[in-house]
């Protein structure tokens, strides 16, 4: 009982510490791949340590809401992270949601995100979450989408049930599957303000998003935002990784040397993400913010195709 | 014996309305009303959640209206929930009416229809025969008709009055053509009679498209939904909450008792329509109220989204239950019957939360409110988790009812007929859109009328509301938050609902699972716990900020703006609520609504201001109502010239008009 309890916190620790430095490897890979030295792998962590440190200034205008917002953004997207199955599935929590209800909790960061934004009083504000509401507002569908996909094939929405079904009944490879990852990487691109829908190296450029809306923040809470952001990606990573590479996961209860090769394969997978994510971003050029949702309407189609699929044979 | 208190209670809510016609001026006449209305409302639903706890059903006979068949009054479990839904409204609306109702200009013209007009949908509710519903619900069409033009000297309110009034007259006549073929040829005008009789296939398929017009029009399902965001903004607030959270939802139940409890068995098809005129109001609702500016007529036709969610729901059911799925039925009616609870809860919040920001400020146009949180903090933490739960966002309680609708859609594989297959992900589909538009028409009505800062001065000015209205708020708020964590025992209160509409299926009990978690079907399939949700967010939220505050650090320093290092003082740099919409407006408008937008530059050394001026057209108005309109004038214009005839002319149409009857008669025979 108590080792349940310790493995949970385990996981939740691990995707808070892992966070960071998936945001620097894929940093470092991309200055690598552009032929510059780049930040060092840890520079995210001294970033996050030093912001933490300082005075938070505030916008005269600003109401609580901008102070509580972080904390709140930051704790939903932890805990949707956490309920991810990484390196075993079927831990403790992992049936207080389902998939369904990890997109909604996400959704809800957001939409204080978006609040955020608007409480200053600013035109960047307004702009930035006008603008990720509206790519939301398609991802969103885009993502549930492959949430029917991926639910109709296993039969249920429990990420971890469908990391055991995929895991252990050799699904093989299935047109609709395949439709669904698509929709889920498009999806996985612009939930995370990545190129080409927007671009997480950028500050004053009319075109940002997410930096738009982040920018009046400042200190800790800018460090809580930035590091739900790591987190985000993070768990896009990881449930890309437990929906559709779902080898070397260990099921709850496998004892020590499983968690480890499990965590290992995690890992590994990460790496193999993060590098993949690198080079998509470096060899694409940003699009703009009307071209958007020409993309994401693409993913909405490509799930709702996969559904569809699945719809008339089960074996598709 | 709850059945006689409720009818008791609504002869006393008529009674309040005689008596406020007579008093109506003095002051304390406000107070007897509301406070009589809240006591009442109290009652009822006391009385309601006592037969829902389980009391058989019951029934009266009373030698009112018709002569040869008296007045029929029944209480069974879905009129109970229905009556749980429509007195948590009354109360919340009564109590906030305490306050709100000491703004109120010309209170002669509110006080004496309030009372009646929730008499009204209580007595929709109790009728057991086609004469008692039909005379009750013009009781609550009248009544809020007549609240609906309390303000009649305002711009638009006499029209949306008259739009009003055409739209609910024709919705009783086709739900009077309903009945009339339901009764058939000997007149059976008892619900039992008509439940007893068997009616055809074909007349059972028109009586149900003549109930979705008649329900689905004071519903305001797509496109019967013109009058809604007319006429429930025109109203006073706590009217309009009563009209959008409440009334809709009467409308909802007759289209249940009518559909899944008087005709028997549904054909397949049915579910079909119902399903895709749910998801054509879900998606068109929220795009229209995407495109409004005005707080109130953005939730009206918010109003009609959340109608399309809960037809969604009974569409499936109905789907389910031609199929003889009675596991699927009972999934879909308890989601259904879940965001009709959920509906009224958050819908009649933010209705009175805007009426706080109306009787603060005097403005409903979003572009002349902003910073309100500042002057209004508590009525702006009320709105902010109505808006998050109308937004779908867990651990409230809109996310419940949606997530239920969700699994249910999954379990459509089971259907046999191909249509309902290929309709059902796309149902899907429409109502993620849907969710994720919800979310973003809530950050823009929330965004734009609370935080920023003020764009006018009576914004900047505004006053936190009274007590009174507050209580409501809060009441409305704490209800939303309870029956999101605890959904288990929502769902459990509505199983004897569920049981009597599909033959006995109902979801497992809920209350008893372990750690109070949701399982609809089975727990490898689906789960969902709001309460850990909402104690691991909260836990992680407070650990992280006491850790920061305690270690790293709590310093803050206020200053001016940073907005890239050119901060501009005037509030009109902000962005407004068209601007919010903007990329919306784009993206989805120019197709559904023809939006336009024309900007007009002044060349240089011109003084005259730049202007943007944006047209959005509803096709509703456009290929319905206006050619219609256009064909009653015309034909008027044409039937105009036998007002001027001689009496031959005259005496000589009679005569035709007798011949052709007569040789009508003898080809009849």
């Amino acid at each position: 009982m108590i080792t349940d309890y310790l493995v949970q916190g385990c996981e939740m620790l691990l995707v808070l510490a892992l966070a960071p430095l998936l945001t620097g490897f894929v940093r470092t890979v991309k200055a690598r791949l552009l032929r510059r030295r780049g930040p060092a792998l840890l520079q995210p962590y001294r970033d996050l340590s030093k912001l933490l440190r300082k005075e938070a200034a505030l916008a005269d205008s600003s109401s609580w809401l901008f102070r509580v917002a972080p904390y709140v953004i930051f704790a939903a997207v932890w805990v949707a992270a956490a309920l991810v199955p990484t390196f075993a599935s079927g831990l403790l929590f992992n049936w207080t949601a389902d998939l369904i209800a990890i997109v909604a909790l996400l959704g809800a960061a957001r939409f204080f995100l978006a609040l955020a934004g608007l409480d200053v009083g600013t035109s960047f504000g307004g702009i930035g979450a006008s603008r990720e509401m509206m790519i939301a507002s398609l991802a969103e569908p885009a993502m549930l989408m492959m949430v029917f996909t991926v639910s109709l094939l296993a039969g249920t929405t429990q990420l971890s049930s469908v990391t055991q079904f995929m895991l252990i009944e050799g699904v093989g490879l299935r047109v609709s599957l395949v439709l669904a990852m698509i929709a889920l990487i498009m999806v996985a691109i612009a939930e995370n303000a990545r190129i080409p829908v927007d671009n997480p190296a950028t500050h004053l450029e009319l075109t940002m998003v997410h930096e738009a809306m982040v920018l009046e923040y400042s200190g800790r809470h800018l460090a809580m935002i930035e590091l739900a952001a790591a987190l985000k990606l993070l768990l896009y990573l990881s449930l890309l990784a437990c929906v559709f590479t779902p080898w070397g996961m260990a099921a709850a209860g496998d004892g020590l040397p499983a968690y480890l090769v499990g965590a290992m394969a995690y890992v590994g997978k990460l790496a193999v993400g993060g590098f993949l994510l690198a080079l998509f971003e470096t060899s694409i050029a940003k699009m703009r913010v009307f071209r958007v949702d020409e993309f994401l309407g693409a993913a909405l189609m490509l799930g709702l195709l996969g559904t569809l699929l699945l719809f008339v044979s089960r074996s598709l | 014996m709850q059945l006689n208190l409720l009818l008791g209670l609504t002869v006393a809510l008529f009674a309040t309305g005689l008596y406020a016609v007579a008093t109506s001026r003095r002051p304390a006449c406000r107070r007897t009303v509301y406070g009589v209305a809240l006591t009442v409302s109290i009652l009822a639903l006391l009385a309601a959640l006592a037969h829902l706890a389980g009391a058989a059903a019951a029934t009266l006979n009373l030698p009112l209206g018709l002569p040869w068949s008296g007045a029929h009054f029944r209480l069974d479990a879905l009129s109970a929930c229905f009556l749980v839904v429509v007195n948590l409204g009354g109360a919340s609306a009564s109590l906030f009416g305490l306050g709100y109702g000491r703004h109120e200009r010309a209170p002669e013209r509110v006080l004496p229809f309030f009372p009646v007009f929730l008499a009204g949908m209580n007595l929709v509710l109790l009728a057991d025969d086609a004469f008692t519903f039909l005379l009750a619900w013009e009781f609550m069409s009248l009544a809020s008709w007549a609240l609906v033009l309390a303000h009649h000297r305002e711009p638009g309110n006499v029209r949306a009055g008259y739009v009003y009034l055409v739209m609910a007259s024709f919705g009783t006549l086709a739900l009077l053509l309903a009945f009339g073929l339901l009764a058939g040829a000997e007149g059976g005008y008892s619900f039992a009679a008509i439940r007893a009789s068997a009616v055809a296939p074909g007349l059972a398929a028109l009586v149900m498209a003549l109930t979705l017009l008649g329900a689905g029009s004071k519903a305001g399902l797509v496109p019967l939904h013109v009058w809604l965001p007319l006429a429930h903004p025109a109203a006073p607030s706590h009217v309009s909450a009563l009209m959008s959270g409440v009334m809709t939802k009467v409308a909802v139940y007759g289209f249940i008792r009518i559909v899944f409890d008087l005709l028997g068995e549904p054909a397949w098809w049915w579910g079909g329509l119902v399903l895709t005129l749910g998801g054509v109001t879900a998606i068109m609702g929220v795009l229209y109220a995407l495109m409004q500016h005005d707080l109130k007529r953005l939730l009206a036709y918010h109003t009609v989204e959340n109608i399309g969610i809960i037809f969604i729901g009974l569409g499936l059911a109905l789907a389910f239950q031609a199929n003889g799925l009675a596991a699927g039925a009972a999934l879909a009616l308890t989601a259904a019957l879940f965001h009709v609870l959920n509906h009224s809860l958050f819908k009649s919040l933010l209705f009175l939360g805007a009426g706080a920001v109306l009787s603060a400020t005097g403005e409903r146009d979003m572009e002349r409110l902003g910073g309100l949180i500042h002057r209004m903090p508590y009525t702006a933490v009320a709105f902010l988790i109505g808006s998050a739960a109308i937004s779908a966002l867990p651990p409230l309680n809109g996310f419940v009812s949606e997530w239920l609708t969700f699994q249910a859609i999954l379990i459509t594989p089971e259907l046999p007929q191909w249509l309902l297959k290929f309709l059902a992900p796309a149902i899907g589909a429409v109502l993620a859109l849907s969710a994720a538009l919800a979310a973003t028409c809530f950050v823009k009505a929330f965004g734009i009328t609370f935080l920023g800062r003020p764009r006018s001065p009576a914004a900047a000015q505004a006053q936190e509301t009274d007590r009174f209205s507050l209580a409501a708020l809060f009441m409305l708020a704490a209800l939303c938050l309870l029956a999101g964590v605890l959904p288990g025992f929502v769902i459990d209160g509505l199983a004897p609902v569920v049981s009597l509409l599909t033959g006995g299926a109902r979801l497992m009990a809920q209350s008893d699972q372990s750690w109070l978690t949701l399982v609809p079907v089975a727990e490898v399939r689906s789960t969902y716990n709001g309460l850990l949700v909402l104690l691991f967010v909260a836990f992680s939220a407070l650990l992280s900020a006491w850790l920061i505050h305690r270690l790293a650090s709590k310093a803050v320093r206020r200053g001016a703006a940073w907005d890239c290092g050119f901060p501009d003082p005037s509030p009109v740099t902000q962005y407004t609520a068209g601007s919010f919409a903007q990329p919306i407006r784009r993206v989805f408008g120019s197709v559904v609504f023809r939006a336009h937008e024309q900007v007009d530059m002044p060349p240089p050394g011109d003084q005259r201001p730049a202007r943007l001026d944006v047209r959005v057209r509803d096709p509703a108005w456009d290929y319905l109502y206006t050619p219609l309109a256009t064909a009653v004038d015309a034909a008027a214009d044409r039937l105009n010239y036998f007002q001027f005839l001689t009496i031959r002319l005259y005496l000589s149409l009679v005569f035709g008009a007798l011949v052709l009857l007569l040789i009508g008669l003898a080809i009849w025979q």
